[in-house]
């Protein structure tokens, strides 16, 4: 197959489903958008406090270590001596004054420099690096970091790069800031691998309309309703999201006309144990639920008092890994991180309201390998210029994922929508 | 021990039978159940994958298990290893055993899902057992697909 797209319609109401199974359109993007100008989420900057701190992550399928030097300011490098190819760092976090390979024990800085490496000048005169062999200039390729509110992003390609503020828009960095107002603490990580390809995830987060109806969770116990207040709201380019909605603003009866399916269990289904659903509301804006996506692979997570942060780290053409970090506030006291823990149930790969995906997305990749030259339709909320809407029955930011995708990947239709 | 072994015994059967209301009721009512990770358990970090902290929670996710939620269709088969007997305190039993979960698809396909360890504490009176905590932490820190049916 040739990494062409014929788009049925420009305005990417028609997406095929190919685009989930080629093998040379996913090399394409590890280049063109992870390796490219898209800004790419790293990690949480409170996971690396201290000098010396360093992690190791994914940019997609390029394996990076994020660290913080000695005088406090934050590198990221590829995970992969510049010797050998192999990688670096093996374990998942540390802290070091310099990392060192494992096979010829080459040495790195937390800048990600190379530093030294042994018998450089031989032994007794024999063997070792030519003399004008330069240790800068085989260095591992760098990323350039930004920090928004603490939430680490990175590219390597900085000069195409807008800068960051631009590139998440008012809506990125105010969202961010909203999420991390204050100092954090790492309640930890959990990890899930789905089979399928890692842009149905992505699909999955801008789409509002499946939140309710493949979550049962959501509308039996009233935490989410499309029949609530709330909405999609987007950057000026399309390309990020946040799904969004306001506790307690419908009513049982508006539910019950929406939901005629499931009208039946609202009044029947009730929670022996109510505290799973408790809400503290902890923000100025009263939301319940709310889910920014950073294109391409970055997302934070709000579903009541559960707070976190999740990377996709795509896994081959047909499988990718969902990241998810969970994190509490510095100051909450123990009884509030307890209560986070609880409603850590309603997320991750356990989640009372995310389990479904999972099967989603796998269901969606088992049955379009076969499917040909067809096309998944994309037309809940209409097929008008992408904008923000004040209601969730759409899929109009699942749109502009594309558009952006398909301009990063040089492969826009004539007249295609921004 | 032999009701310890029994009562384990029954755990994975029960699990494995789809009798997830049966597996509810070999634990006490001031329970607790959990799911964690061996990655988050050696950085001292406390998330949880699952985490009921009575049985009124652990009934909450079976009936919504049963009426709720949709996953991956699947048969789960538990395999549980000797167990590893620490103490008892006040009738309280604390005891480790090593698990191995494989699920299998409707089609007959089978993986490992997940390997691990309980962490059990069980109330013995008279000749019954009843569980008083389990904390499952899985090696297998990467969930395949999703985590529905417990472990």
């Amino acid at each position: 197959m040739e990494a062409k797209i014929d788009w049925p319609r420009n305005d990417y109401s028609r997406v095929p489903f190919r685009l989930h199974h080629d093998p040379a359109l996913y090399e394409l993007e590890m280049e063109r958008i992870f390796r490219g100008p898209a800004w790419s989420f790293l990690c949480l900057e409170a996971e690396i406090p201290n000098p010396g701190d360093y992690r190791t992550t994914w940019v997609g399928d390029t394996p990076v270590i994020v660290s913080r030097d000695k005088e406090g300011a934050i590198h990221a490098f590829v995970n992969r001596c510049s010797h050998r190819g192999a990688m670096i760092v093996r374990n998942l976090r540390g802290n070091a004054e310099r990392l060192v390979c494992l096979y010829h024990r080459w040495c790195y800085s937390s800048a990600g420099e190379l530093t030294g490496l042994p018998f450089r000048k031989g032994l007794k005169g024999e063997g070792g690096m030519p003399a004008d062999f330069d240790m800068r200039a085989v260095s591992p390729r760098k990323l350039k970091v930004e920090n928004c509110s603490g939430m680490l992003f990175g590219t390597f390609q900085p000069e195409r790069a807008e800068p960051l503020d631009k590139y998440l828009g008012e809506f990125g960095t105010g969202i961010i800031k909203r999420f991390l107002s204050k100092p954090i603490r790492i309640l930890g990580y959990s990890r899930q691998r789905i089979a399928g390809n890692w842009k149905l995830y992505a699909e999955n987060l801008r789409d509002t309309y499946h939140a309710s109806l493949l979550h049962e969770f959501f509308v039996t116990y009233g935490v989410d309703r499309a029949t609530q207040k709330g909405g999609v709201k987007m950057d000026a380019r399309h390309r990020h999201n946040m799904n969004h909605a306001y506790a307690a603003s419908d009513s049982q009866e508006d539910a019950k006309a929406a939901y005629a399916d499931t009208a039946a269990r609202l009044d029947r289904m009730q929670l022996r144990d109510k505290k799973l659903l408790e809400f503290k509301n902890e923000y100025p804006d009263g939301m319940n639920l709310a889910a920014p996506t950073f294109f391409p692979n970055g997302l934070l997570i709000q579903i009541n008092n559960t707070i976190g942060a999740r990377q996709i780290r795509p896994k081959g053409v047909d499988a990718h890994e969902v990241f998810q970090t969970l994190f509490a506030y510095a100051d909450d006291d123990e009884a509030m991180v307890r209560h986070r823990l609880i409603s850590a149930n309603l997320v991750g790969p356990a989640g009372f309201v995310s389990m479904e995906d999972g099967e989603a997305i796998e269901v969606i990749q088992r049955a379009t390998a076969s499917a040909g030259d067809s096309s998944a339709v994309v037309e809940m909320g209409g097929r008008d210029p992408l904008r923000d809407l004040a209601h969730r029955v759409t899929e109009t930011p699942i749109r502009g994922f594309w558009s952006y995708w398909a301009e990063l990947m040089g492969m826009e239709p004539a007249g295609g929508i921004k | 021990m032999k009701v310890l072994y029994d009562l384990m015994a029954e755990y994975g059967m029960a699990l494995d039978e789809d009798r997830l209301e049966d597996w509810v009721e070999l634990f006490e009512e001031a329970c607790d159940y959990r799911v964690v990770t061996r990655e988050n358990v050696e950085q001292n970090l406390p998330n949880v994958l699952m985490w009921c902290d009575n049985k009124n929670m652990l009934r909450d996710r079976v009936e919504s298990y049963r009426n709720v939620n949709l996953y991956n269709p699947h048969y789960d088969r538990h395999v549980i290893g000797p167990l590893r007997i620490a103490g008892e305190k006040a009738n309280v039993w604390s005891f480790d055993a090593s698990y191995s979960l494989f699920q299998t698809d409707l089609e007959g396909n089978t993986r490992i899902f997940s390997v691990g360890r309980y962490r059990v504490e069980a109330r013995l009176a008279g000749d019954a057992a009843k569980l008083k905590s389990v904390m499952v932490i899985a090696d297998t820190g990467t969930v395949p697909s999703l985590l529905a049916t417990p472990i």
